[in-house]
């Protein structure tokens, strides 16, 4: 399975990006290969609006099939979830640290975004 | 004429304002509550709505017949407000700015376009004047085109005015823009005058015309003043500070009920001093 997580910089040891729309970078780890590759979102950086959506399509493109940020906003959970990816939500500082809570079966499948939206 | 009453900072007085030279006005005049965020003319008046007409945009609507998943109406929209991926298309409409270009961009005709309720327009017979205010669906953002729709009621002849959003961003300058006159209220405190400065500033680069009102106004708070005297901008009136008025538009009543005095002042301010001002003005280019 393949797993985006929202992160400030370009490996598993940097730290967590909390937000997933604006997040400065998306780390893409592949289960069958243990690999990390860096997905630019600088598309929804630079977005005035939609950021979130921007971004979901992003992780749609990649083939991704979960998630794992701290903050998820409606309209980007909506397309998520359309879309069949799930979402994990988790305050873990670092990557590699969330990595492995959820590779323990420690996070929990969000139902819900868990922050509420915003026009700009 | 067409006066536009605007502000800069909020809590200025600006309905206050509109209100009262609605009340004063000599012949029956329209007043449209441009704040379609917060609209607040009708809380001083006890008449109900007479009509109420709504306001829709148009919007995209996916219609998934034909969709081939190419992307070219999500690529096509600056706002992000399509989401597409295989052969579906999601759109959040409420962040529309009603372009149609997601519709052209489709070459399978797989979107059309539908109305979108932003609001609504209440129309009033108020005591004296005809009132419309422009009221915004809560959880939609975006105020100019209904501001627009209100001002399409704007009559040929006769005078006008426009209670208008605080601030100097979109909804502000939509509100503003073809009037004759902006009358901007402001309160001699440092955050009044700093808004001032951003709404005259806002008007030039609009070529409009406009004056000052300075409300809660006491003696030696002389900074509006000095600011005006510096950038050429006539004081039109000052309503004084007085507990007297707060309590009484608290109460529902208007700034002439509190201060039968200033009738005059306002009635020579619309017949008068604006036409003055406005006719010099055009003399002058």
């Amino acid at each position: 399975m393949k797993v985006i997580l929202t992160s400030q910089g370009d490996s598993l040891d940097a730290a967590m990006d909390a937000r997933f729309g604006r997040a400065a970078k998306f780390l893409l780890w592949d289960s069958s290969t243990q690999a990390v590759t860096v997905v630019d979102n600088q598309q929804s950086l630079d977005a005035p609006q939609g950021a979130g959506i921007q971004a979901a399509m992003t992780v749609i493109k990649q083939g991704a099939n979960a998630v794992i940020t701290s903050h998820c906003g409606p309209k980007a959970f909506r397309v998520l979830q359309e879309a069949g990816v799930k979402v994990y939500l988790t305050k873990a500082a670092k990557c590699r640290e969330a990595l492995q809570l959820f590779q323990d079966g420690k996070l929990q499948e969000a139902s819900n975004a868990n922050v509420e939206g915003h026009w700009t | 004429m067409k006066v536009a009453v605007a502000s800069g900072k909020g809590g200025t007085g600006k309905t206050t304002v509109s209100l009262a030279l609605a009340a004063a006005a000599e012949s029956p005049c329209l007043l449209l509550d441009c704040d379609v965020e917060e609209p607040n003319c009708h809380l001083f008046t006890s008449a109900e709505p007479w009509r109420t007409e709504g306001v829709d945009v148009l919007v995209p609507e996916f219609l998934g017949d034909g969709c081939d998943g190419c992307g070219a109406c999500v690529r096509s929209c600056r706002f992000n407000v399509l989401a597409g991926f295989g052969r579906k298309v999601m759109v959040f409409a409420e962040m529309c700015h009603s372009c149609g270009g997601c519709v052209l961009a489709c070459p399978h005709g797989a979107l059309r376009e539908i109305p979108y309720s932003i609001g609504r327009l209440e129309f009033r017979h108020a005591e004296g004047f005809e009132l419309i205010s422009g009221v915004m669906n809560v959880g939609y953002a975006m105020a100019p085109p209904l501001i627009r729709q209100l001002k399409k009621h704007l009559p040929a002849s006769g005078l006008a005015l426009l209670d208008c959003p605080p601030g100097t961003s979109c909804s502000m300058v939509t509100s503003v823009r073809d009037c004759d006159f902006v009358v901007l209220v402001t309160e001699p405190t440092p955050f009044g005058l700093h808004d001032l400065r951003l709404a005259v500033d806002t008007l030039a680069e609009l070529n409009l015309p406009c004056g000052v009102i300075v409300n809660r106004a006491e003696a030696g708070a002389t900074l509006i003043h000095d600011y005006c005297q510096e950038a050429e901008l006539p004081i039109l009136l000052e309503i004084p500070l007085s507990r007297q008025i707060a309590e009484t538009c608290s109460a529902g009543g208007g700034l002439l009920d509190a201060c039968p005095d200033l009738k005059e002042p306002l009635q020579a301010l619309l017949a008068q001093t604006l036409p003055g001002l406005l006719a010099g003005r055009s003399v002058a280019s």
